[in-house]
């Protein structure tokens, strides 16, 4: 069960480059897991850690409190690659709440949803906006489906619908799916899908 | 869904035969699936779910089961012991075995003639057939839609969905058709095509479309080429990728195992061949390649679809990403990557382990040395393609060469099972993804063919293999 997503006011930080994709979000040689918890260790890994394991002071990704910065701003096509869930974990983990790009790959939106982290497509204007004001404070609205930041007026952001009933209500589909195990069922013996015994 | 006599496209005809309950503005659709593969790295948390909920798996028959991210590609020692690179990939093993053997579901287990990468081995069992739907806990999951199914990868919680209803809640995508027309030239292959492709659409370009791919190059391809076309769709941003069925898809069915046999078979053969779209019906976005102008293709940079001719100067970076790209490739902007050393050399992967492509692979390899100081590896994408490859004596063919031949599995396209390139090192590799640090920890790497990967392997430099071949690459 997920918690109910509520608006929530948080400071930003910033990754502007363009298609980060799911290896770098998490390494797949930590994918040797039977668990969801505690991958926020491994969130960006290679970017925060140098060929012997050692902390990177450079990499602005060590500097981040998500305490504070729960939102990032990334560049275009954040997500890209792999149907790897363990991405939306390690950044949930890692303590970030939403993404916020221009756009934002197909697999990645429908894992992240199922997991408590938003994603938001932003038009151009305002995503150059956010990339230029790291730490800027932005209030994301899931109700009214908004972001504002600063002075501006609040931009609106699309969500799949179902999707953002589920956020909202902390619940998940597969409660919904379970509740049409009859239709389900009517529609294997409509088409000859049941099981075979051979 | 259409009126019934309107033209309607091979995406719609199969969504529409296996939607449970429509799509509305509140909810998505509820989707039907035919057949769901699993294997060991994004189950086991799905698998809990249901524990958790005391659920069971719904449809164990529809369900099947493989080891291959990552497991070993090195035998067991003496004592039996399998060179896991972890006891957490090891217990990832056990726990896919247990839930497997809890739920009745098929395993191709370590000792199974049929074990192999997920979407090499379900095409070659006749599991994967025209109209299915057809889902995986795996991006490259849309190599099945090369039989005119609707295939594409899912995250651990639909896995989960899927595992517990047998279906799964999806809202249309777009549909777009890319045509490639004209024949592709001699010496030019289906991950030269697919290359072509992503470099067209972009690396993002296919974000909420399923793809239809059509037209003369298409059609002329194998069932082997088909699924490398189709198996790197996500390079481009979208989830599913498919080809409309065809006699070419029928001869590869006709017999396997898990399809339909006899009668069973020519009345199952009508049904799919019916599914090809409809001539007149719309798609929402229309792209055309012209084929014949194809050449052996190569990336250069960090993302698929950085793909140029081999021998093309590369671009000079127009932008912060194509720049952080040829700095992190070692490459420079203008010239071409053709002289750089080679330190690796992969073949291998669900885009290009198969039989034809290891066929592909020795007829450059055969005769030849791979250069010194270049690590050549060859993996099979299964068993079967394994035991037919050793029939056709091309193990011999790779270790004569240098090569090292292996058992079937991920191995170096994800590098998670302990086969990785180096930090810092240049491999050419028959994989689908050339990410920062997909093959390894600061691995640099070009994507191509395996014919190409063979060729640069003797030359230990990226080398167009039509003079190999005996094809004149620029006639």
């Amino acid at each position: 069960m997920v918690e109910p997503f509520t608006t929530f006011t948080s400071r930003t930080f910033v990754l502007p480059q363009e298609s980060i994709d799911t290896d770098q979000i998490i390494p797949a040689r930590f994918l040797t897991t039977t668990s969801r918890a505690g991958l926020g260790d491994f969130a960006f890994y290679d970017w925060r850690y140098d060929a012997q394991g050692k902390t990177k002071r450079d990499a602005p990704l060590n500097q981040v409190d998500t305490q504070t910065c729960s939102v990032l701003v990334a560049g275009d096509n954040f997500g890209c690659g792999s149907s790897r869930e363990h991405a939306p974990w390690a950044l949930r983990d890692f303590g970030v709440r939403a993404v916020v790009s221009t756009s934002i790959a197909d697999i990645f939106t429908s894992n992240a949803l199922k997991n408590g982290l938003l994603p938001i497509v932003v038009d151009q204007a305002t995503h150059e906006r956010l990339l230029a004001d790291p730490g800027g404070r932005v209030t994301i609205n899931l109700e009214e489906c908004t972001l504002s930041a600063g002075n501006e007026p609040p931009v609106r952001f699309e969500v799949e619908p179902f999707a953002r009933r589920c956020l909202l209500d902390g619940v998940d589909a597969l409660g919904h799916l379970l509740s049409h195990t009859a239709a389900i069922e009517a529609f294997e013996h409509a088409h000859g899908l049941e099981p075979r015994h051979d | 869904m259409s009126p019934p006599n309107e033209p309607k496209i091979l995406f719609d005809k199969v969504w529409d035969r296996r939607v449970v309950r429509s799509e509305t503005a509140d909810a998505p659709a509820i989707l039907y699936v035919d057949l769901h593969l699993v294997h060991e790295v994004t189950s086991p948390q799905a698998f809990a779910e249901l524990d958790a909920r005391g659920l069971r798996v719904r449809r164990p028959d529809r369900t099947y089961a493989t080891l291959d991210h990552s497991t070993p590609t090195l035998p067991p020692n003496g004592d039996g012991v399998r060179p896991y690179v972890t006891p957490d990939a090891a217990r990832q093993v056990t726990a896919l075995e247990r839930s497997c053997e809890k739920h009745g579901i098929r395993l191709a287990d370590w000792d199974s003639a049929d074990r192999g990468i997920v979407h090499v081995m379900a095409p070659e069992l006749g599991l994967t057939q025209p109209g299915m739907v057809v889902v995986c806990g795996d991006s490259h999951t849309a190599t099945h839609g090369a039989f005119g199914a609707i295939a594409f990868g899912i995250g651990t919680s639909e896995v989960a969905h899927v595992l517990a209803t047998q279906s799964l809640m999806q809202r249309k995508p777009q549909r777009m058709r890319v045509t490639i027309d004209g024949a592709l030239a001699p010496g030019v292959t289906a991950k030269d095509l697919t290359l072509a492709v992503i470099a067209e659409l972009g690396f993002g370009g296919g974000t909420g479309y399923a793809i239809e791919y059509a037209g003369e190059a298409v059609r002329s391809l194998d069932m082997e080429g088909r699924m490398t076309l189709c198996n790197m769709t996500i390079e481009a941003g979208a989830r599913c990728g498919m080809i409309a069925p065809d006699d070419v898809t029928l001869a590869w069915l006709r017999g396997r195992r898990h399809a339909p046999h006899g009668a069973a078979f020519e009345a199952a053969a009508v049904q799919w061949l019916a599914l090809a779209t409809d001539e007149g019906a719309a798609f929402d976005k229309e792209v055309r390649l012209d084929g014949s102008a194809i050449a052996p293709m190569a990336t250069w940079g960090t993302t698929p679809d950085a793909g140029l001719p081999i021998g093309a100067p590369l671009p000079r970076p127009r932008g912060d990403s194509e720049g952080r790209a040829l700095e992190y490739m070692g490459f420079e902007g203008g010239v071409a990557n053709t002289s750089h050393p080679i330190d690796v050399v992969f073949i291998g992967s669900c885009t290009n382990g198969r039989l034809a492509d290891l066929r592909a692979a020795a007829a450059v390899l055969r005769g030849h040395h791979v250069k010194a100081n270049v690590r050549m590896l060859v993996v099979p994408g299964s068993e079967n393609v394994r035991r037919q490859a050793e029939a056709e004596g091309l193990h011999h063919v790779f270790t004569e060469a240098g090569a090292e031949w292996r058992l079937p599995g991920c191995s170096m396209c994800i590098a998670m099972n302990g086969d990785f390139v180096a930090p810092g090192q240049l491999a050419v590799s028959t994989s689908n993804r050339n990410f920062e640090g997909r093959q390894g920890k600061g691995a640099r790497t070009i994507l191509a063919s395996p014919a190409t990967a063979a060729a640069s392997a003797i030359a230990g430099v990226l080398t167009d293999p039509r003079p190999y071949l005996g094809v004149d690459g620029h006639g």
